[in-house]
């Protein structure tokens, strides 16, 4: 465990209600400054109103939140939002998360006119066309709109956007889900990157087992709101101990598993 | 804002053959309105004693004839026009933006402001407007001020529920929950991310508007509650031609026409601007 | 697991679908947009064949041509033959008689294929009546069984909800059993698991070897997502930009494939058996989009392989041995 007065991100008893139930129910967990936190389940099991709750884009029931010692869940206004400046997220659907009214270069300049309104113009310009050229696209894009881009494009916009103003902490809500499993690395590399060059520490959220084992360096396992269990990458991935975690393992379709001898995976129905 | 939105949006009302000729109606219409008297030398007050009830004739270029006082009908109908259009305009570009202000306010903050905001929409509409004219018109007296207060009392209502229920349609977008992560206050948000992703539907609401705005302040004139003397608009001058119609019905003929022409190419140019903007450009 | 390739299946019966220089295009703006550029394949009597690609490949476009499920300003051209007879241009009537009962479709998303306002059972039954002429209490009763047999727990109550009651997994046992309602032939599956969490994604695919066991019938599994072919279909075709790349028995494709564009999806593909590596598996750039035009090999600009003979001559696909085809001037050694 990490000591608390050196965590970046501290949560304790978080809990958020969706139609009567819970949906996150009694999570605590810790983020270090510049590490990569990855949280595994699947459909329906909170991961990602989990991610909401933090952002305060859904309202929590119970339990604190604290970023480098202030409780964002107590915080309102004005305060909060100077917060937002250092914690940041990254959505599943890279187009959906992008205002379509909007050119790129206009998005992106928006954490600068919120955050540093005395910046001119020609500065802003620079500033947009250097984090475009960081993620990887032509600073030439930015008078395009998002529906012009593709669905990998899309989201190293939606990653420059939230990289603006250099936050802290990232949440990457299932960043590469909706994208081919060809570009799927092409983003996970770029995250790699940008946590490496800038020190941002991440929660990495995703269902894909094998994308969160290459990024982080803890991984949380979550089943109907409650984390089941944490542990470091490696530890969890070559001996887990949860049988939900062992399930999950066994039963992600693995090409390379395909040409070993297979021993028959545990298999848990729990389809409501 | 999107020029590709715009600008698809007019590429297929260009091809939409009904819409372009409402446009060129419209267009039509308006130069009249503006420039025809200005080929008459009759002025809109002048009374012409000696032509009472004229029928349409060359003499003295009372071209679509004359009223019971003997004023110029083709003058004091293009006057009527304008003074239609204006209120059409004016009216209704203040109703655009009350409703679209209060709309978009209450649709984003929701909770007890939306409950609220939306309760004073209800009681209202509930109100008999006709009474609350007459109301202000005695209360203030009658003058073009009322008249276009109670346009726009008319008008703005409509617009807010529109426009409320286009903002709770995009509200619990992503790219609107990406702009509060993003740290934009409630003022940001629904100026810059929630009111340009509700124009087009509110442009074509706004389009079907107008007609509205107009045929109530004829409804208005109508009843005696709007344009005074000797000031024309449509209404007045169908009101007076209705009284007329047995004896001189060239006198309502002009001022029904052109309002009716005035309504439909409004209503289909309304109808081609939803249809241009339906198509949703996700690629 | 896949069972072991039925090598030559093809040289004993004719097969059950036969595609033949199949073409897919769309007119647009005034450019034409070619969706499927040109595929040819077959499928055994029997046989369960993956058809693997990204976006754009056209793999969906490819089936949706040959049931006749595109849109109007498609032009479909070439050859698409179920159990001999030809498909393509086939009047609605006769194409009605042979989709649903003969030749069945399971799509990606249940909750937008199934009927929101009618219940499942409801849904079910109808198939049985309208294709097979059963009566109301035959078909009700066939439900009931058809539920049991895709493994619906409690399916009796099941049988009386509404789509929308039930989860996803369920909802796509509920459209596979719509597909078997009639036992067809083939079926085709599109997508069948990509919107369901992966323990589903595996009962899932364990359901379509199941039924395949009890019945022989044949399958066509379409996915981006090469771990799922690999663990139920034993022939896999590669489709790229409109194409078919590489095509071959899938254990001979995991461990040796010829294309590049095979190799690379091979080791992108997410797997927690293999170490750990410093970067992550990726092809870089885009894959080419229907409008440009096709000039030399589509990979070319992404390949690692590529020389200047790829740049301007599009790779034939070819034979290179009984079972396997590749379209490549540079394939791999075995």
């Amino acid at each position: 465990m990490i000591e608390p007065r050196e965590s970046l991100l501290e949560v304790r008893g978080l809990r958020v209600e969706f139609e009567g139930r819970a949906a996150v129910d009694d999570v605590s967990f810790e983020i270090a400054p510049a590490e990569v936190l990855g949280l595994v389940g699947e459909s329906g099991s909170g991961k990602s109103t989990l991610a909401r709750a933090l952002l305060r884009l859904v309202p929590a029931a119970q339990g604190t939140v604290r970023f480098r010692g202030t409780d964002l869940l107590r915080c309102t206004g004005r305060a909060l939002r100077r917060h937002r400046r250092d914690l940041q997220i990254v959505f599943q659907d890279p187009l959906a998360s992008l205002d379509p009214r909007m050119t790129v270069g206009e998005t992106l300049a928006e954490p600068l006119e919120i955050f540093e309104p005395t910046i001119g113009t020609r500065e802003r310009r620079t500033r947009v066309a250097e984090m475009l050229e960081r993620v990887g696209l032509a600073p030439q894009v930015a008078g395009r709109y998002p529906h012009e881009f593709s669905g990998g494009q899309c989201q190293r916009i939606g990653i420059a956007r939230a990289m603006m103003q250099r936050p802290e902490l990232l949440v990457c809500d299932e960043p590469v889900s909706s994208l081919d499993m060809s570009i799927q690395g092409q983003i996970v590399n770029l995250l790699s990157d940008l946590q490496r060059d800038l020190g941002t520490a991440m929660l990495f959220i995703s269902h894909n087992l094998a994308v969160v084992r290459h990024l982080s360096q803890r991984v949380m396992v979550m089943y109907a709101g409650r984390i089941v269990e944490i542990a470091g990458a490696s530890e969890l991935f070559a001996a887990p101990v949860h049988p939900y975690t062992r399930a999950l393992l066994a039963a992600v379709p693995d090409p390379a598993a395909a040409l070993c001898p297979p021993g028959e995976p545990l298999v848990y129905s729990y389809e409501r | 804002m999107s020029a590709t939105l715009w600008r698809g949006a007019a590429e297929r009302l260009r091809a939409n053959s009904a819409a372009v000729a409402a446009i060129w109606l419209l267009a039509i219409l308006v130069l009249l309105a503006l420039a025809a008297p200005a080929l008459n030398p009759n002025s809109v007050e002048t009374l012409d004693w000696s032509r009472v009830a004229y029928a349409p004739g060359m003499a003295h270029a009372h071209w679509f004839g004359t009223d019971r006082l003997g004023r110029d009908l083709f003058v004091r109908t293009f006057e009527g026009a304008r003074t239609s259009m204006a209120v059409g305009l004016v009216a209704g570009a203040v109703s655009l933006s009350l409703g679209l202000g209060f709309g978009a306010i209450a649709g984003y903050v929701g909770g007890r402001t939306d409950y609220l905001m939306m309760r004073i929409i209800e009681i209202l509409s509930g109100l008999p407007l006709v009474f609350f004219v007459i109301f202000l018109t005695v209360v203030i007296g009658r003058n073009s001020y009322v008249l276009y207060a109670s346009v726009v009392a008319v008008g703005w209502l409509t617009m807010a529920r529109i426009v409320r229920g286009q903002t709770l349609s995009i509200r619990r977008r992503e790219f609107i929950e990406a702009a509060v992560a993003g740290g934009a206050g409630p003022v940001r948000v629904i100026w810059k991310h929630v009111v340009p992703n509700v124009l087009g539907p509110v442009a074509v609401y706004a389009t079907l508007m107008v007609p509205q705005i107009i045929l109530f302040e004829s409804f208005l004139s109508f009843l005696g509650l709007g344009t005074q003397e000797p000031h024309a608009s449509l209404g007045t001058l169908i009101a007076e031609g209705a009284g007329e119609m047995e004896a001189a019905p060239w006198i309502l003929l002009a001022p029904g026409i052109f309002l009716a022409l005035l309504l439909v190419s409004l209503n289909v140019l309304g109808d081609g601007l939803r249809d241009a903007f339906d198509v949703r450009e996700t690629a | 697991m896949s069972a072991a390739p039925t090598v030559a299946a093809t040289e004993r019966a004719p097969p059950i679908l036969r595609v033949d220089a199949l073409k897919v295009r769309y007119a647009l703006d005034g450019a034409e947009i070619a969706a499927v550029r040109e595929v040819s394949l077959d499928v055994a009597v029997g046989e369960c064949l993956g058809i693997v690609g990204e976006s754009g490949s056209g793999k969906s476009q490819m089936v949706l041509a040959a049931l006749g499920l595109l849109a109007s300003n498609a032009r479909t051209l070439g050859s698409a033959r179920f159990e001999g007879k030809e498909l393509l241009g086939l009047p609605l009537a006769a194409l009605n008689r042979i989709r649903g009962s003969k030749l069945s479709m399971v799509f990606q998303d249940p909750m937008t294929s199934l009927t929101p306002h009618l219940r499942i059972g409801v849904q079910l039954a109808e198939v049985l009546v309208h294709h097979a002429g059963a009566t109301w209490s035959h078909a009700q009763r066939a439900a009931l069984d058809m539920l049991e047999r895709v493994r619906v727990p409690d399916a009796r109550r099941r049988l009386r909800q509404y789509p929308h009651e039930l989860s996803g997994g369920m909802r796509q046992r509920v459209m596979i059993g719509m597909s078997l309602m009639c036992e067809p032939k083939l079926v085709i599956a599109d997508e069948p698991t990509s919107a369901l969490d992966a323990t589903v994604q595996a009962q899932i695919l364990a359901l379509l070897r199941e039924v395949r066991a009890q019945s022989g019938l044949s399958i066509v599994l379409i996915s981006h997502d090469l771990g799922a072919v690999a663990s139920l279909a034993e022939r896999i075709v590669v489709m790229y930009a409109g194409r078919v790349v590489e095509s071959a028995p899938t254990m001979e494709l995991l461990r040796a494939p010829r294309h590049p564009y095979t190799s690379l999806l091979i080791e992108c593909a997410p797997s927690l058996h293999r170490p750990r590596l410093d970067r992550m598996p990726c092809l870089l750039g885009l894959p080419p989009s229907p409008r440009d035009a096709e000039i030399g090999c589509a990979f070319a600009p992404r390949c690692p392989r590529v020389t200047d003979r790829c740049r301007v001559q599009r790779p034939p696909l070819r034979r290179i041995d009984e079972v396997a085809e590749v379209a490549c001037h540079h394939p791999l050694a075995p």
